[in-house]
């Protein structure tokens, strides 16, 4: 019974980390669109390249974020609430 | 001459020594103190130290050793650019520690105003211990950016920094500037002035672990893969991951290098577009007129 209990806990854990990283999509598209956008001001004035690139990756860096808030949730899914989640099992039952 | 010649090299060869030791401190201690494992071994910074404290024992990690070190590396690079500067026959050391200065401070100027030009030695000092803390990853040294709580040490000295400055004009116009543009958006702006610190440290520290990670899992995919394809070779050659040669290094270079540096930049960017943009110049400077006018009259 314990076993299938941890066993349980592992598995949702892997199971919401792996979710959790679907939130990768949205910054992938907005960055992709982000960097088609400064493709195509280059295109139209080469002269302004330096000013569009530094932008486009500040843009690019904030964009991130939202993927890199999954990112820290399913790490912390993986390697620190395995751990946690089995102690409090444990206490539970004594 | 011939005398103060001499002495100037000696003092070179001191502060070269003050970058380089720093560095070689925690090459010996990560050697001494790394365990042994085999495959995957993901772990946060270890633990040297426990100082018993009243509320909580202090810990000293291995994030908080490294950047000590970092920063008395960047103290020695310092002194080292700084010496000896002259206006005539300058040294080509000179012209480095000039550039370096020109950038920074047209960044500041370029994106603070003029009313920030005192920011320029923090700006730089920031973007300096970020990108040699993320570079320490080059050495095989633990990044300390790849632990929160130093990247939420420096988001939280940040945050202090705009709050400072969002309530120079009396903690009344602090306050008013919460419920702007309209009252309605009250707790909106409270969450997203929190937010702040929050989302600047997560990225900081989300890029560079998550650059980290990623060279283990491959590091390691590469390792039993080349044992797959290449363990047929005979006796002590099939044990070699050919495979791990070279490929990892590339990862390397995105991750370690590029990423590193472009997260100080964008760190050091947020910074200065926050600090600057909290602050109600325009009014400060009313005030500060009126106030002279005051006492003038």
């Amino acid at each position: 019974m314990l076993e299938l209990a941890i066993g349980i806990i592992l598995g949702g854990c892997a199971l919401g980390a792996g979710t959790a990283m679907i939130a990768g999509i949205g910054p992938g598209i907005g960055e992709g669109n982000a960097v088609a956008k400064a493709c195509e001001a280059i295109g139209r004035q080469p002269e302004s390249r330096g000013a569009v690139t530094s932008t486009m990756l500040m843009g690019c860096a904030i964009a991130e974020t939202t993927g890199l808030y999954a990112l820290v949730i399913a790490i912390l899914l993986i390697f620190v609430a395995p751990n946690i989640l089995v102690n409090i099992l444990m206490n539970a039952i004594g | 001459m011939k005398e103060k010649s001499r002495r100037f090299i000696l003092v070179d060869i001191l502060y070269i020594s003050i970058m380089l030791l720093p560095i070689l401190i925690g090459l010996v201690l990560t050697i001494l103190t790394k365990p042994q494992a085999e495959g995957i071994t993901i772990t946060g910074a270890r633990i040297f130290l426990r100082v018993s404290m009243p509320l909580q024992s202090l810990l000293i990690t291995e994030a908080q050793i490294h950047s000590w070190l970092v920063m008395i590396s960047i103290l020695g690079l310092c002194l080292y650019l700084t010496h000896g500067l002259k206006t005539r026959q300058v040294r080509s050391r000179q012209h480095l520690a000039e550039w370096i200065v020109e950038k920074v401070d047209f960044l500041v100027k370029d994106s603070m105003g003029e009313y920030f030009m005192g920011f320029s030695a923090f700006i730089a000092s920031i973007l300096a211990l970020s990108a040699f803390s993320s570079l320490l990853a080059l050495f095989g040294l633990y990044p300390p950016t790849s632990d929160l709580n130093v990247v939420a040490g420096w988001a939280v000295l940040v945050f202090i920094l705009i709050t400072y400055y969002k309530s120079k004009c009396g903690p009344w116009q602090y306050m008013k500037s919460f419920t702007e543009p309209v009252p309605f958006l009250t707790p909106l702006n409270i969450i997203s002035e929190v937010a702040t610190p929050v989302s600047m440290a997560f990225r900081h520290y989300g890029n560079v672990l998550s650059g980290a990670v990623i060279s283990v899992l491959v590091a390691t995919g590469l390792q039993g893969l080349s044992r797959l394809l290449l363990g047929w070779l005979p006796g002590f050659f099939g044990g070699i991951p050919f495979l791990q040669i070279g490929i990892p290094a590339v990862l390397s270079i995105y991750f370690d290098v590029f990423s590193g540096c472009l997260q100080a930049y964008i760190f050091a960017m947020l910074t200065m577009m926050y600090v600057s943009g909290g602050f109600p110049l325009e009014l400060y400077m009313k005030r500060k007129t009126q106030k002279k006018k005051l006492e003038v009259m």
